[in-house]
């Protein structure tokens, strides 16, 4: 009786241990691969001044479109900013700035400080577009092309590596 | 220049452990006291941990943006307290302060328990430097504050602005000395499982770590709270959140094993109960801190995570629960506990239960989510109406049986005179009912805990008459005892009988509801060294007292990292507060405002004092009479 109920207690402590671990390594929270190759969800997303709707007709006029979602209060955002600028110049390249859960005047205050590398500019004020994007943090930014097809997901901050790799898709 | 003396420091830490668990392993074989140099390296040891301590808030302090860890959590414009607490305001930081606490424990550990076994203190001393090398060894290869960032930045990126606070600063050391404190109980509990020390006097050697490492963790809890209260604008004090709960999981462990300490020591009976409460204490701790640090948990505690960070802690935790339970079973014999149906001992093996039911509570409340999620892809959040639903009506035979258990006798199955506490129930009822008459009346659940909480007040200040009479005052159980009581009162009253109201208002106006009116007088801005504040002035009147409360509840806009808050007024007294916050509202002068009127507040938080504060007696009464 008693090295059953070891059995079983050596049982559990295995069972919670696994069960962590497979959390760790699925890491879904952090990681939407599975949104890569998948067609870009229905959406339609206002513009950051009001005046029109975003859609993804939006996105079949573009060779390639970069949607990033960023906020002035995100300080990693402030870090990949300049590499935005720079993808800003990239011919065949669309970027759609999605602002996420922000306040107007300091969204605008970020953009005439550091530059505004958007061509398109929407606002999500509540974060609810976002999440058909698989957006749990933000800088996030998803790369899609004409077919509307989702090519590839940056989660954080983007990295010159991450701006040598969409130039050399996009080219 | 300040990094390499810190990396230097932290490879003299791992030298100083292996040649202590060396010289230590040495000492066991032959006979004799422990030889002096183990005491001499257990000491520069700590002064070392220490100083590289000091080196990391000196890095902070002059802003030394060429380490990772000072670029990420500080910036050139912050106030100097904030630059020093944001040494432990990150995940490297607060790890070292563990490799602190660690080492000054084990120290501690080492002299001040000379009458015990030599093989015990040192086997004890052993693996508490063998956790000090785990964790020194994550600190070097994955987490270290003294990692070099190039070129280096001009600017850092700041700390997050709620974190800049005075009860954060202190907040995370008081979790930690009691977080990491039960790690020297986990390693004394290990030490005389391997050396069969299971006498009672066992238990002087680690009650006294026992008590220290629970008022600090208490303290830490109720800190955290209050932080919570003043700064997160919700106008609660304790939301569930998987964090806290994490924090709660190793406090109801320590709660258990301090009450079956008394029972070891007086009866020599539970001794393996007291072994397993001792190492799933120091589990807890590590799993809380598994789940904060891993990621897997979203919670706004969540440190920015990476996954490497989990797989060195779950590893760490795993050889910690499977080192532990094989040992255990190896030395497990099955121990008779013949308990007299009314005796003292029954009733702390209930309190016991209890503390368990809470524990597996909470705990299944904080994992399950993370089980459905790996298994069915299910994402699902436990929240506060599943802890409520569960943990109060509990409380209510939790706090009967608290008020009752004290009065049992030691192995006697005798209870003195218990006509009298039909008296006091009787009186219990009496009180619940006349401040429903005065007040207003409320769920029946309510009804009985206000019942049970004055019970447990009432017959616990009887004690007091009484022990006065035979001159044999127990003072820190009574005191610990009946400010629980009256926590769980206040908490229950507190809930049954706030206030909330929301308003659009704008500059001039007044709103009115039941007999307060709220006034918007003016607003003022105001520039201060790291940021800008909008300060409403808002007046509150009470109409059927005439009296005026002036409020000023602030919109603060940050500029490292541009962020803003909402910091909440509020106005403390005696009797209740009243808690405002205020947020503008997008192209319009109407600002919103959230009043609320809590009652018997700062009651909450000297309850939780009080408590400690006998806990705290019997930490100096046992370190008196030692």
């Amino acid at each position: 009786m008693q090295k059953i109920i070891k059995i079983i207690i050596l049982f559990i402590f295995l069972f919670v241990i696994g069960i962590f671990y497979i959390s760790l390594t699925r890491d879904t929270n952090y990681n939407t691969s599975s949104l890569i190759n998948k067609e870009t969800p229905e959406f339609k997303i206002i513009s950051f001044d009001d005046s029109n709707y975003f859609t993804r007709d939006d996105i079949k006029k573009n060779d390639y479109t970069l949607i990033n979602f960023w906020a002035s209060w995100c300080a990693p955002c402030r870090v990949e900013h300049p590499i935005l600028m720079k993808l800003s110049q990239t011919k065949n390249l669309v970027i759609l700035g999605i602002n996420f859960k922000d306040k107007e005047p300091q969204a605008k205050t970020f953009l005439s400080e550091l530059g505004n590398p958007y061509d398109l500019l929407a606002k999500d004020k509540n974060g609810k577009h976002s999440v058909k994007f698989g957006i749990y943090g933000i800088p996030e930014s998803i790369l899609i092309n004409k077919e509307l097809m989702i090519i590839q997901k940056f989660v954080g901050p983007l990295t010159v590596d991450d701006y040598n790799n969409i130039i050399k898709i996009v080219k | 220049m300040l990094s390499n003396l810190g990396n230097i420091l932290l490879f003299l830490n791992v030298i100083l452990s292996l040649s202590i668990i060396y010289n230590a392993n040495r000492n066991l074989k032959v006979s004799g006291g422990i030889e002096k140099n183990i005491f001499q390296l257990s000491l520069i040891q700590s002064t070392s941990i220490i100083i590289c301590f000091f080196v990391l808030v000196a890095a902070f302090i002059v802003s030394d943006f060429s380490l990772i860890t000072v670029y990420q959590n500080s910036h050139s414009l912050k106030p100097l307290f904030y630059k020093i607490a944001g040494t432990w305001g990150n995940h490297e930081g607060s790890l070292l302060l563990w490799a602190i606490i660690l080492s000054i424990f084990s120290f501690l550990f080492l002299i001040y328990n000379k009458d015990h076994p030599k093989k015990f203190r040192l086997l004890t001393l052993i693996i508490q430097n063998i956790l000090i090398l785990g964790f020194l060894f994550f600190i070097l290869f994955n987490s270290n504050p003294f990692s070099k960032i190039s070129p280096i930045p001009s600017e850092g990126l700041g700390l997050n602005p709620i974190l800049q606070d005075p009860a954060l600063a202190i907040h995370p050391p008081l979790l930690y000395v009691g977080f990491v404190g039960a790690s020297i109980y986990f390693s004394a509990a290990i030490a005389s499982l391997i050396t069969n020390y299971s006498e009672k006097s066992f238990s002087l050697s680690i009650k006294n770590w026992v008590l220290i490492s629970w008022c600090f963790q208490t303290l830490g809890i109720l800190v955290g709270s209050i932080w919570a209260y003043y700064e997160l604008g919700w106008g609660g004090f304790w939301f569930w959140d998987p964090v806290e709960n994490a924090s709660l999981l190793p406090w109801f462990a320590m709660t258990a094993l301090f009450h079956s300490l008394i029972v070891f020591e007086k009866r020599n009976l539970f001794y393996f109960w007291v072994i397993i409460l001792c190492l799933i204490t120091f589990i807890l701790s590590v799993t809380g801190t598994f789940l904060v640090r891993s990621g897997i948990l979203n919670s706004v505690h969540t440190f920015a995570s990476d996954p490497t960070r989990g797989i060195y802690i779950l590893i760490f935790l795993s050889l910690m629960i499977f080192g532990s339970i094989l040992l255990l079973f190896q030395k497990y014999k099955k121990e008779n506990y013949d308990l007299n149906r009314n005796s003292k001992e029954t009733f702390i093996l209930v309190n016991n239960w209890f503390m368990m039911f809470y524990l597996i509570t909470v705990l299944l409340g904080t994992i399950y989510p993370i089980f459905t999620d790996a298994l069915t892809d299910n994402k699902i959040s436990v929240g506060p109406p599943f802890y409520n639903a569960i943990i109060f009506p509990v409380v209510v035979i939790f706090l009967l049986f608290m008020a009752l258990g004290p009065k049992a006798k030691w192995i006697k199955n005798k209870f003195e005179n218990i006509k009298i506490y039909f008296f006091i129930l009787a009186g219990a009822i009496g009180l619940n009912l006349s401040i429903i008459f005065f007040f207003k009346s409320y769920s029946l659940l309510s009804n009985f805990i206000i019942i049970s909480a004055l019970f447990l007040i009432i017959s616990s200040l009887m004690d007091i008459a009484k022990a006065l009479k035979r001159n044999k005052l127990d003072f820190a159980r009574i005191i610990s005892h009946t400010s629980f009581g009256f926590l769980v009162l206040f908490i229950g009253l507190n809930d049954i009988f706030s206030l909330e109201k929301d308003y659009n208002i704008k500059l001039g106006e007044t709103k009115k509801f039941e007999n307060y009116s709220i006034q918007l007088q003016n607003l003022d801005l105001k520039n201060y060294k790291n940021y800008q504040a909008v300060i409403g002035k808002l007046e509150i009147k009470n109409i059927n007292s005439n009296q005026t409360n002036i409020l000023n509840p602030e919109i603060r806009i940050y500029n490292k990292p541009k962020t803003l808050t909402y910091e909440a007024a509020i106005k403390t007294s005696l009797i209740k507060d009243y808690y405002l916050t205020m947020s503008n509202i997008d192209r319009s002068d109407y600002y919103n405002i959230k009043f609320q009127k809590k009652p018997l507040m700062a009651w909450i938080w000297i309850s939780v004092i009080m408590i400690v504060f006998g806990v705290s007696i019997r930490l100096f009464n046992n370190a008196k009479n030692n």
